[in-house]
């Protein structure tokens, strides 16, 4: 290239100055709104609906409610879709409902260690930005609190300078309804099945929450009703205090900063979990500081040399009863009701702990019926009931299967690669904090722990399969095999009499007779055949050990 | 063998089969057991044995239906093939066995393996060779010599077939030999040796016939290897490597092998002799710099051959595995070529006969 001197202008710091400016989290988002999701049309419909289901259930269960919901998307034209989804829940105040939904970051789970699904206060907001991106039409929200009040309606924009709402209509209304939320959002989008679509998803959301009931109507306004599959609300997960082991120097910074606790000792064992006096003191002396220290008068590298004694420090595993598995039964009746197969098992392990975060996986194994034999066995992931429809590859729940010996269980797979069989395989992690590769939260990074948990629940239900498939599989296959005598016979019949001459007919009417009587015990021949093999070794060891004797 | 036509054998078999079936019964053939387990050594012929276990193969039982079907649609195959007097090759069997059963998903025959199995148990069920069933192998393996024969009506003179020698067919039952003029025959594992000798025209200056194969010892050679030795009393010697593999050539012609052990009478020759490589042969030709590394697969087969129930008391031999152990090393024929192209020809041969150093 050919090189041309620019004129170049210099700007002083104050120049400079002026063109600085805070940038809101709404107007930041405008620009970056694959961050949230919304990296293309497609999957933008997916996140929407994501998102608002997610509140959905949140909501409900937070209020104790059995969760009740209707997701409607109407197709407008080639490129516009109308959302509308509906709940029975607590409803929002009037107060609140502006902020839900015009400001980003409002919520009121941030910070907590607690299993939820959402977690930073973007998810419906984000949604409310991305159709006001597209479309430029307002957000409708309409919400009930209690029978007895009035519903209240908002039509509203995100200012995105200020990060709040911008209030067009305000409404009163009186209706039967006795409380929830409806939202109608007008978005830019394309709709798809498979593998990746919103119909994929709500079937998954149904398996991972059995207490949902679910009415959809999708764009070519089919209506699928998924079906409560069980009454039982999950266990209200507790909120924890952060472990010493699961807290990053950063965190642990802004919690001396912020702590009310008037010393060191104090602030270790009232701000974290599964800390004593005496391992207080153990991690306060190493890292050569003073039980009486306050904790916000650390410097910098005090804080960081308590840091690193507090990883030293032998600490307990946190407490595991903040987790809410869905747990064996119900996960194994939802996946029975979703799932058209003919063999079903469930495992839930126990909880465990990576990185002083406790953790919990389930695996849910449905297997042949309607499934296909001949392709790669289906994977569906889960964290915190939420289903994980991208990235796929990238996942720990991918690694743990494909490390798994499933030939073993009577699958056919060659090393490293998914499985091959008439398989979907389930898998749920539950925690407080789900590590995930990235931001987008769709596949799970590779903790050792994590992995080995997985494999193990899913080895689980591998070996189930395994006896399953020996012990049906097989008898229907021997009974298949011994529907091949008929075809057989003609084709005995015919090569024999052209060796000897003899009639063929009647060489074919006496194999015939003498199939018929033997047909019954060819099949269970063969299977006492079988079952002789297996219990066989058993008998010869018995044998040697009398002839030993 | 038998002197009963071989096309009266199948049929004595079909009709068995259509008698079983027509009374009711579920139709069986029993099947001589070619293995190890079924093999023995017998000490007064030295040769290798069918034993007397068999195999019941029935048609009703769902292990056994598909091979019974094959066995008697091969059968079929065979009579065809004595009743038009043609010859046909493993491979045409195959293909003439191969199709789908209708309504169905199976193949009568997925694999030629499947038939050579079948074509080898329809040998011991009758009591006939393959070759006398009119079902050839490919020819594998030349020869040349001071001999003429006669083959189909043509005379040929084994001396006077240029660089390739007479090909050995399948089936050499029904040649007819008209002069042989020699007095020793040499069988060499490697086509690249007998082609060596033959341009060195090692079979005119030592006057010995030279016969060669690659690789394992058909059916063929080794019967025609017995004929000139029954025949014409000539002295049999085998030229292979010296490893595990050349070690079991020698031993298949001189007892017989497992898989034909049924045929041993017409196929071995007892008092063989295994000519070299040796592990003498290493030190006195200076060829240890020209061995090669045995790998573990050698030296598991040594141990098996070892073991061989007649192998057990061969000192001569014992003492080779041994030596070789020692080495960890084998030593191929070609490894001569390192004292010169035409060393075997002029020098190592020539020695060996006139010494008798042989291995028994």
């Amino acid at each position: 290239m050919k090189e041309k001197k620019e004129e170049i202008e210099q700007k002083s710091a104050e120049e400079l100055a002026k063109e600085l400016k805070q940038v809101s989290v709404s107007a930041f988002f405008e620009r970056n709104r694959h961050l949230l999701g919304y990296d293309n049309p497609s999957k933008a419909l997916l996140t929407v609906v994501k998102e608002l289901v997610d509140n959905l259930v949140d909501a409900c269960e937070d209020a104790r409610i059995l969760p009740e919901g209707v997701v409607i998307i109407k197709q407008l034209n080639e490129t516009r879709f109308l959302i509308t989804v509906e709940d029975n829940g607590p409803g929002i105040v009037k107060e609140n409902l502006p902020s839900v939904f015009c400001s980003l970051l409002y919520g009121s789970k941030f910070g907590k260690n607690k299993q939820s699904r959402g977690l930073q206060g973007i998810g419906a907001s984000g949604a409310v930005l991305y159709s006001q991106l597209t479309t430029g039409k307002p957000v409708k929200v309409w919400s009930k609190t209690a029978k007895d009040k009035k519903m209240h309606f908002y039509e509203m924009f995100i200012d995105v300078h200020k990060n709040q709402a911008e209030i067009k209509k305000e409404e009163t209304l009186d209706t039967t309804k006795a409380h929830g939320v409806k939202v109608e959002l007008e978005i830019e989008a394309r709709y798809q099945k498979g593998k990746q679509g919103v119909d994929e998803y709500l079937i998954q959301t149904s398996i991972t929450n059995p207490h949902l009931q679910l009415s959809y109507v999708n764009p070519n306004n089919e209506k699928i009703i998924f079906k409560r599959a069980s009454n039982n609300l999950p266990k209200e997960p507790k909120a924890i205090k952060p472990h010493p082991h699961g807290t990053e120097l950063g965190v642990l910074m802004r919690m001396l900063k912020e702590s009310k606790s008037r010393n060191l000792q104090s602030f270790l064992m009232n701000d974290f979990c599964r800390i004593g006096s005496g391992t207080a003191q153990e991690i306060i002396t190493k890292a050569l500081l003073t039980v009486n220290d306050k904790p916000h008068n650390l410097m910098h590298d005090q804080a960081e040399k308590l840091y690193k004694s507090m990883q030293e420090a032998k600490v307990i595993a946190p407490p595991t009863d903040c987790l809410s598995p869905i747990g064996e039964k119900d996960f194994l009746k939802s996946v029975q009701s979703e799932i058209k197969a003919e063999f079903y098992t469930s495992v839930t392990r126990s909880p465990t702990v990576y990185r002083g975060y406790p953790f919990q996986i389930e695996c849910s194994l449905a297997a042949f019926g309607e499934l296909n034999p001949e392709e790669s066995i289906k994977v569906m992931r889960f964290a915190n009931r939420v289903p994980l429809l991208y990235q796929q590859s990238a996942c720990a729940t991918i690694e743990a299967i494909k490390e798994t010996n499933w030939r073993a269980y009577g699958l056919q797979q060659s090393s490293g690669n998914l499985p091959i069989g008439p398989v979907i395989l389930a898998v749920h992690i539950a925690s407080v904090w789900v590590p995930f590769t990235s931001e987008a939260k769709e596949a799970i990074a590779h903790y050792p722990e994590i992995i080995k948990e997985i494999k193990l629940a899913v080895q689980e239900c591998g070996r189930r399969l395994g006896i399953y498939i020996r012990k049906n599989v097989r008898a229907r296959e021997q009974k298949e095999k011994a529907s091949l005598f008929e075809k057989y016979i003609p084709e005995l019949a015919s090569s024999l009499s052209e060796i000897t001459k003899e009639n063929k007919n009647k060489l074919i009417e006496a194999l015939n007779k003498r199939l018929k009587k033997d047909l019954p015990l060819l099949i269970e021949v063969s299977e006492e055949d079988k079952d002789k093999k297996i219990e066989g070794v058993v008998v010869q060891n018995k044998n040697d050990k009398q002839t030993t004797l | 063998m038998t002197k009963e036509k071989p096309i009266e054998k199948i049929k004595e078999l079909g009709a068995s089969i259509s008698k079983q079936i027509l009374k009711g019964d579920n139709p069986a053939i029993d099947v001589p057991i070619r293995a190890l387990s079924n093999v023995f050594f017998d000490k007064k012929s030295k040769t290798l044995q069918l034993g007397e276990s068999s195999s019941k193969r029935s048609f009703f039982n769902i292990a056994h239906a598909k091979k019974f079907l094959q066995t008697v649609e091969v059968a079929k195959i065979e009579k065809d093939l004595l009743d038009s007097g043609k010859h046909a090759s493993l491979r045409d069997v195959f293909y003439m066995a191969k199709r789908t059963i209708p309504n169905t998903s199976v193949n009568l025959v997925d694999m030629q393996q499947e038939s050579d199995e079948i074509i080898q148990d329809l040998e011991l069920i009758s009591g006939l060779s393959r070759e006398q069933l009119h079902v050839n192998a490919n020819k594998m393996g030349s020869v040349a010599g001071n001999v003429v024969i006669e083959d189909r009506g043509d005379t040929i003179d084994w001396g006077k077939l240029g660089s390739g020698g007479w090909s050995i067919p399948s089936n050499v039952e029904e040649i007819k030999f008209k002069k042989v003029n020699a007095n020793f025959v040499l069988y060499m594992e490697k086509a690249a040796i007998f082609e060596r000798l033959l341009e060195d025209k090692f079979h005119e200056k030592q006057k010995g016939i030279i016969l060669s194969s690659q690789g394992q010892t058909t059916r063929g050679i080794r019967r025609l290897l017995q004929r000139l030795y029954e025949e014409f009393e000539l002295p049999i010697y085998v030229l292979a490597d010296l490893d595990p593999w050349g070690a079991y050539i020698y031993s298949v012609i001189k007892y017989g092998s497992i898989n034909l052990a049924f045929f041993s009478k017409k196929l071995t020759i007892p008092s063989v002799k295994y000519l070299g490589i040796t592990c003498n042969d290493v030190e006195r030709y200076n060829l240890k710099k020209n061995l090669i590394k045995l790998k573990d697969t050698d030296i598991k087969r040594m141990q098996q051959i070892a073991d061989y129930e007649w192998f057990k008391d061969n000192k001569e031999w014992q003492n080779e595995f041994k030596i070789m152990k020692k080495w960890g090393a084998k030593a191929e024929i070609q490894a001569l070529s390192a004292r010169g192209i035409s060393f075997i020809t002029d020098k190592y041969l020539p020695e060996k006969l006139k010494n008798k150093d042989f291995l028994e």
